[in-house]
């Protein structure tokens, strides 16, 4: 197979610094030989990865926008953002592994921990030695978490944890979760704790019979009169805007992944037409075929210029939580939409796992829904844009 | 050890190529540059004799402002420092006169080894890294597929690739400039640590005025009179007569194509 090239018709290289250009293409090096010829099989099987943990770490891939005193890189926003692309161009499950590592399981660490927990635990993580996850949706509160019921209840040693959470990206594997409960205070405040793996009363089961994200480990999380010590509540964390920060970091990263999906599904697409002959020419040649790649180009140049400045404006601090909504919304149900007419190019062929546009397809099922689905995004814009929220 | 590796970079594998408008050489505007493999692999093999032995890695190179990415790589996966040479009276010469340019600051530099690619993946006239090692004064392999630094860093031993599968492992003292083959290492990724840490690097500019080379030197021995496409064309001539006649005029065709 060809060596991928990326996909920029606007040159939209010529915007990047050298760092970023040299970021994008060691990753997208790293992917293409460390993560794509064993990503099908990973897929088919259900099998998480374990063994390109450590190397994303060396890399510096794990919680890469987070300072370097901590043991990270300390990269810019678009630069972080073309790492996501480059990952999900591999498997939006790796992508999700390290999406809930860096921006779910980290951010909150070093936004909201102590110094001591931040010590302990992101120079670890961003090794890959230990794994994170993030607890906030449960069974019955997905779009709507301030009605969560998990509870943590003050005891004269720490807190008590009691719930159940749902969906969790790396919960079995996880060292660490980062677990957000309500608290007795008369507010029901919503605060972050660290639960340790191990910790008496703690199980994460893994769901299984999953048809997307396979390659990636989805779990719940469920505490039963959970003790948790004092020193692991994370003292910065009050109210549901704490984890709302921490979602704003992963749809960020989201909206580049999903770029990365559209790209391999476009290209595979294009390869494919190219070589593929019927009725005695190149299935490219064909008018129907090339106005589907007229469309895919145009909304891929259009998410990555989306993208790019949504990317400069977090570098500027002058980002909005609705402009990371437009680009998540647009970028992944755009992705969708190019993995579908890349399917359609590839006829019965499609559908193989020898090609990898199936498996893209039904992961973006799943990256459509969480970090807030399509319509809660769409519900957000709408409340910025009219004033009117209309959520309830 | 000192080890200078000179790097190139060269128009990427997958670049659409079209010829310039005077078939001199290709459009490089808006085509995206690489690396030049071998340089690489060069630039591999001295960071692992670096973390053996100590010592400094410089990377240098030649050419417009955009080779400074080719440079940032090197920093990137750990080399010390850069120097780039850049002047547009240095860019369109040929091998000769650039490896003067390069000579003479790698000797006002002082080395242990310089390391080149074997070749260049556009031009591929595997002359620089020779002409360096004429010019600085001190012996040089080529194709190396192994180098060992021996003798408490004062000989190198390089294992030569020759001809049908056929190596050769040959001695020479230090300093000493080494040409590099693709394949004998694996090269380390660049990590986002290290492309961030490259930033505080420094990477020192040499211009034409910077350098005492007399104008007659840089005068090119060797130009590319045009470029162009391959011609693809095909004939077909029917030789008639019995088959004796034709055999015996086939022959005197196949003789007269020097084909025979």
């Amino acid at each position: 197979m060809a060596k991928f090239k990326g996909v920029d018709f606007y040159n939209i290289d010529s915007l990047l610094t050298d760092e970023e250009r040299l970021t994008r293409d060691s990753v997208r090096e790293f992917i293409e030989e460390k993560l794509i010829p064993i990503i099908e099989d990973c897929y088919e099987k259900a099998r998480f990865p374990m063994e390109i943990v450590k190397p994303l770490g060396d890399l510096g891939v794990l919680g890469a926008s987070l300072p370097t005193e901590y043991g990270c890189a300390g990269l810019g926003a678009v630069a972080y953002g073309l790492v996501i692309q480059e990952i999900e161009r591999g498997d939006s499950g790796i992508r999700s592994f390290s999406s809930v590592q860096g921006s779910l399981a980290m951010y909150p660490i070093y936004a909201f921990g102590s110094e001591e927990q931040k010590r302990k635990w992101l120079p670890a993580m961003a090794k890959g030695d230990k794994i994170g996850c993030f607890g906030l949706t449960e069974p019955d509160f997905g779009s709507n978490p301030a009605g969560m019921v998990t509870r943590a209840k003050r005891t004269e040693k720490g807190w008590l944890l009691n719930g159940t959470k749902a969906w969790i990206t790396n919960g079995t594997i996880a060292d660490i979760a980062v677990v957000w409960a309500k608290t007795d205070d008369g507010n029901d405040t919503i605060r972050g704790f660290l639960v340790e793996k191990g910790t008496p009363g703690f199980t994460a089961p893994e769901i299984h019979r999953k048809h997307s994200l396979r390659a990636s480990v989805t779990s719940e999380l469920v505490f039963s009169d959970c003790e948790i010590p004092e020193e692991n509540i994370l003292p910065l964390s009050k109210g549901l805007k704490s984890p709302l920060m921490c979602l704003s970091q992963a749809r960020y990263g989201i909206s580049w992944g999903a770029i990365g999906s559209a790209m391999a599904c476009y290209q595979t697409a294009l390869d494919y037409a190219q070589g593929r002959v019927q009725f005695g020419k190149p299935i490219s040649a064909f008018q129907l075929q090339q106005a589907k790649f007229a469309d895919m180009l145009t909304e891929i140049t259009k998410a990555q210029l989306l993208s790019f400045q949504l990317g400069r404006l977090k570098e500027q601090g002058k980002i909005t939580p609705s402009q990371i909504s437009m680009a998540k919304r647009n970028n992944v149900s755009m992705a969708m939409e190019v993995a579908r007419k890349a399917r359609t190019i590839l006829g019965g062929n499609g559908i193989s796992g020898d090609y990898p546009i199936m498996r893209h397809m039904n992961n973006l099922e799943s990256v459509y829904t969480y970090e807030g689905t399509h319509d809660i995004h769409t519900l957000i814009l709408g409340a910025e844009i009219t004033g009117h929220q209309a959520f309830e | 050890m000192k080890i200078i590796v000179c790097v190139k970079q060269v128009p990427s594998r997958d670049a659409i190529l079209r010829i310039n408008e005077t078939s001199s050489w290709i459009q490089d505007r808006d085509i995206a540059y690489d690396v030049n493999e071998p340089d690489s692999y060069a630039v591999e093999e001295a960071l692992k004799i670096k973390e053996k032995f100590g010592g400094e890695v410089v990377i240098c190179s030649l050419g417009p402002e955009r080779v400074q990415v080719a440079i940032k790589e090197g920093l990137a996966k750990g080399a010390d420092r850069g120097i780039h040479i850049c002047d547009p009276a240095l860019d369109n010469l040929d091998a000769l006169a650039q490896a003067r340019a390069m000579a003479e600051v790698i000797g006002k530099e002082g080395f242990d080894l310089v390391f080149t690619g074997l070749q260049s993946d556009d031009y591929g006239f595997a002359q620089t890294g020779v002409i360096l090692g004429e010019l600085l004064g001190v012996p040089s392999a080529t194709i190396a597929m192994a180098v060992e630094v021996q003798d408490g860093e004062k000989s190198v031993r390089v294992k030569r690739e020759l001809e049908a599968g056929w190596f050769q492992w040959y001695q020479m003292p230090l300093p000493a400039s080494i040409s590099i083959q693709s394949g004998l290492n694996q090269p380390r990724y660049a990590t986002l640590k290290g492309i961030m840490n490259a930033k505080k690097k420094e990477i020192r500019k040499v211009t034409l005025s910077d350098l005492s080379i007399s104008k007659d030197l840089l005068v090119p021995k060797q130009k590319i009179e045009r470029v162009y496409f391959p011609v693809k064309s095909k004939k077909t001539e029917i030789i008639d007569g019995s088959a004796k006649e034709a055999a015996a005029k086939l022959v005197t065709k196949l003789k007269q194509m020097r084909a025979l």
